[in-house]
């Protein structure tokens, strides 16, 4: 059974065939106008140079702004309801209350229930009752406002035009932001430090804000910081907020940068009636928690456009419109990691990484033909046959080749040939124990497929690991490894095979040169 | 032609003669290695400890102590600057930082490209907060436990329970000793040498397995040779194949440690050493572990329990 069916041949050829043809545009000089199931493998940021953000998306701060929203809406059930109580308090994430009273604590607890859904209500051993999102809420909140902040990063780094970026989710709570070419990402940090919340509040004009320092607050008003220093006392409920929105773009105004806007038709009315009917009041604008200006409504802004004014530059102007444009982030972002690599430092990467790709193969094709002669040739063939199909699978998969992964494939050629040496091995067994070429050849290939199946795949374990639990370059390298024991095992025992099978029916050997 | 025809021949040496011997330096580099990683712990690289990566490259050679003393005189605790290569143009800065957060971070960044100015080409930024790096020394430990019980549960399905054991004592000792090497020599540990070892526990059982392998056949094959012979026997029997496979993997590595660069320094240095530690093991750990007990008997009473109604023939 050394010699195979030509069907199998035939499938074999054409696998090796395909691998090659899939590794070409590699090699072609202009890549941009290949189609796009026909591409060369992309490189890591490590080669290509780029910037590489890690986000924490504070999901929590959005959770203990929600557990201060859900303490209002209590306060207020309690009040509508006549219920006296002690203690209300929004913690990190959850709402206490206590009620003395059964009745009452009873009554309160069914209206509770029914502030918002996916609350759980429960009562804590000395009458407090407390108040939280259940599990599958908090996880469903959860994913949610990462999928939200996604999705807004994602509209911010449009903007700025960088050429394919790559934003994706990395475990619960956190993105990962991928910027080739960009070699310096202090700008896009900034751009991704803000939420870019925006509101348009009424400043309450029966209160100072010393008065409001000393607790005579209204409920309904509350005090804010001031872009220029100082504060101010304005409204708890916004007139109306960013969300309605459609546009926002720099503009000037006799002389002055200001950031022009556009509401949806909802957004233009609430600001048309607002600004109706508070002609000679002052209209805050607040953003991410501080007012940038407050300028005194002249009179009805019925459009649903208008200006915001406050001391920008052109280039804070531009950049507030920016924001303002994609929307505002759901939650905080925190940058826990960066990487940038200069191009000039992949480029050498990329030659450092040839080089010992080349040297590596050299050496280990050098080093077959001296052990086994015209067997180590027949090896060269399949540890060739074996890169272009590592590059090949990998261009097809649109696999991401980086520095460590340049390394998984010079090892792989030092450890591809494990499995020829196997078989050549035990061919060197039968001959010696009196087999006739054809049955020592074909015993080689079928004692030894075991043992290159054992040992393979207990590499293959490994290689799984890595790629479950590294990110980035490790990943990269997870990849062509695995990718590089797959092609190999085929390559090593099918392609060999062929050609040893053929060169036995041509020159009819008397003893196999092992 | 054949150049190297002597490794491809039948040996029949001693190896399991010295195990005594080598049972006495197993235990002895287990012991050394737990020694240096609590005593000199390690030289953590910015994945796992936090802190500011930089490589920059100039048209000249750079002064080091003046780019020192400039760089003590920001207030972001210990600089430590290295050279890369042997121009002396380029160089790695790298601060701990651990107190920083990632906006004083950013600043301090912006404060060394001040001093260095616009001519100096900068290669390489990494800041990395310190959160980050308790959670990839967490997922570095976790993975490494997880290859090697993956890989033990693998081999206890394909062979039988000592088998596992031996090959999971094995992959103990190669990790073991390599992380106490790269702990004394002081070895930048990031996260490719994860990596490294990670594919060092490949190839070491990689080659416990093909051993592995042709122990259970002569065990069929041979059913009255003494089980030590028998051991020693088989390890012979592969030994041209471990001494080819191991050279040629090992002039893969060592091209990729002289010539892959900087960045990859410390990853092709454990693979080197992974690949020589590797093929100790398979012989002196998880081979010699196996006569810890009676495999003959295991093989036939699993034989038996195969066949409950009697084995024919």
């Amino acid at each position: 059974m050394y010699k195979l069916s030509k069907s199998r041949i035939f499938i074999i050829i054409a696998i090796c065939l395909l691998g090659i043809f899939f590794t070409i545009p590699n090699f072609l000089p202009n890549k941009d106008s290949l189609p796009k199931w026909w591409q060369p493998v992309n490189l890591g940021l490590d080669l290509q140079g780029g910037s590489n953000l890690l986000l924490q998306v504070q999901v929590d701060d959005v959770i203990k702004e929600r557990m201060g929203t859900i303490e209002d809406s209590v306060r207020q059930v309690l009040r509508e309801n006549k219920i006296r109580y002690q203690n209300l308090r929004a913690g990190e994430n959850d709402v206490t209350v206590k009620i003395e009273n059964l009745n009452s604590r009873n009554k309160a607890m069914a209206a509770f229930r029914k502030i918002e859904d996916g609350l759980n209500v429960e009562e804590l051993a000395d009458g407090t009752v407390r108040i939280a999102y259940t599990d599958v809420a908090l996880n469903q909140l959860k994913l949610k406002i990462v999928d939200q902040s996604i999705e807004i990063v994602r509209r911010r780094i449009d903007e700025l035009g960088t050429k394919e970026p790559v934003i994706q989710r990395q475990g619960v709570d956190r993105i990962v932001v991928q910027l080739p070419g960009l070699q310096n990402p202090e700008y896009v940090k900034t751009l991704l430090g803000k939420t870019a919340k925006l509101s348009f509040h009424m400043v309450d004009s029966n209160t100072t804000s010393a008065d409001a320092r000393r607790g005579k607050l209204s409920n309904a008003s509350r005090i804010v910081a001031g872009s220029d220093g100082g504060s101010y006392v304005i409204s708890r409920k916004p007139v109306v907020s960013g969300e309605n929105l459609i546009d926002a773009q720099p503009a000037f105004q006799e002389g002055e940068a200001v950031v022009s806007f556009k509401f949806d038709s909802i957004g233009g009315k609430k600001f048309g009636e607002a600004t109706k009917n508070n002609v000679g009041e002052r209209l805050a604008i607040v953003l991410d928690n501080e007012v940038i200006s407050a300028p005194t409504i002249q009179g009805a802004i019925l459009g649903g456009s208008g200006v915001i004014t406050g001391s920008f530059t052109v280039k804070s102007a531009n950049d507030l419109a920016l924001l303002l444009r994609s929307g505002a982030l759901p939650a905080p972002l925190e940058v826990l990691e960066e990487r940038t690599v200069g191009a000039g430092l992949g480029a050498d990467s990329i030659q450092a990484g040839a080089i010992a790709c080349v040297i590596g193969l050299v050496a280990v094709i050098v080093f077959m033909i001296a052990a086994y002669g015209l067997f180590g040739l027949f090896t060269t063939v399949a540890v060739f046959m074996n890169l272009f199909l590592m590059l090949g699978v990998l261009s097809l998969m649109g696999a991401t080749l980086t520095l460590p992964g340049i390394a998984g494939v010079i090892l792989t050629v030092g450890m591809a040939v494990d499995a020829n040496v196997l078989i050549f091995e035990r061919m060197r067994e039968e001959v010696k124990l009196g087999r006739s070429t054809r049955d020592a050849a074909e015993a080689g290939f079928r004692e030894a497929w075991a043992t290159i199946l054992d040992s393979n795949l207990t590499t293959l374990v490994a290689a799984f690991v890595l790629f479950y639990f590294g990110t980035g370059p490790v990943r990269g390298f997870a990849v062509t490894l695995t990718i590089g024991i797959l092609t190999s095992m085929f390559t090593s025992v099918t392609v060999t095979r062929v050609i040893i099978a053929t060169w036995i029916e041509r020159y009819k050997p008397t003893r196999l040169p092992i | 032609m054949k150049l190297f025809s002597w490794i491809t021949k039948d040996t029949n040496i001693d190896f399991l003669g010295a195990r005594k011997l080598t049972y006495f330096i197993s235990v002895l580099s287990i012991v050394l290695a737990i020694f240096f990683m609590a005593t000199k712990s390690f030289n953590y690289g910015i994945d796992f400890s936090g802190g500011i990566l930089m490589e920059i490259k100039d048209e000249q050679v750079i002064n080091l102590d003046k780019l020192r003393k400039e760089l003590d005189n920001l207030d972001i605790g210990e600089v430590n600057l290295q050279t890369i290569g042997e121009t002396g143009t380029e160089v790695m800065i790298r601060a701990q930082a651990q107190m920083l957060d990632e906006k004083e971070q950013m600043k301090a960044v912006n404060e060394i490209k001040k001093i260095l100015g616009n001519d100096v080409e900068i290669r390489r930024v990494e800041l990395v907060g310190p959160q980050v790096g308790d959670e990839l020394k967490k997922d570095g430990i976790l993975a490494s436990v997880i290859a090697v019980l993956g890989i033990s549960l693998y081999i206890w399905f394909r062979f039988e329970w000592q088998f596992a054991l031996g090959a999971m004592l094995g992959l103990v000792h190669d990790i073991l000793v390599t992380v106490g090497l790269l702990s004394l020599f002081q070895i930048d540990f990031s996260l490719t040498t994860v990596a490294a070892i990670l594919t060092l526990a490949g190839y070491s059982v990689n080659d416990t397995v093909v051993t592995y392998d042709r122990i259970r056949e002569n065990l069929r094959k041979y059913k009255t040779m003494p089980q030590i012979q028998l051991l020693n026997k088989s390890v012979n029997d592969i030994f041209s194949r471990t001494l080819l496979t191991g050279l040629t993997t090992l002039l893969a590595s060592i091209s990729l440690l002289i010539w892959g660069g900087d960045t990859l320094l410390s990853f092709s240095f454990t693979l080197v050493w992974g690949i020589l530690i590797g093929t100790y093991s398979s012989i002196y750990v998880s081979t010699v572990i196996l006569n810890w007990f009676d495999l003959r008997k295991t093989i036939e009473n699993k034989e038996k329990d195969v066949n409950p109604f009697g084995n024919v023939g």
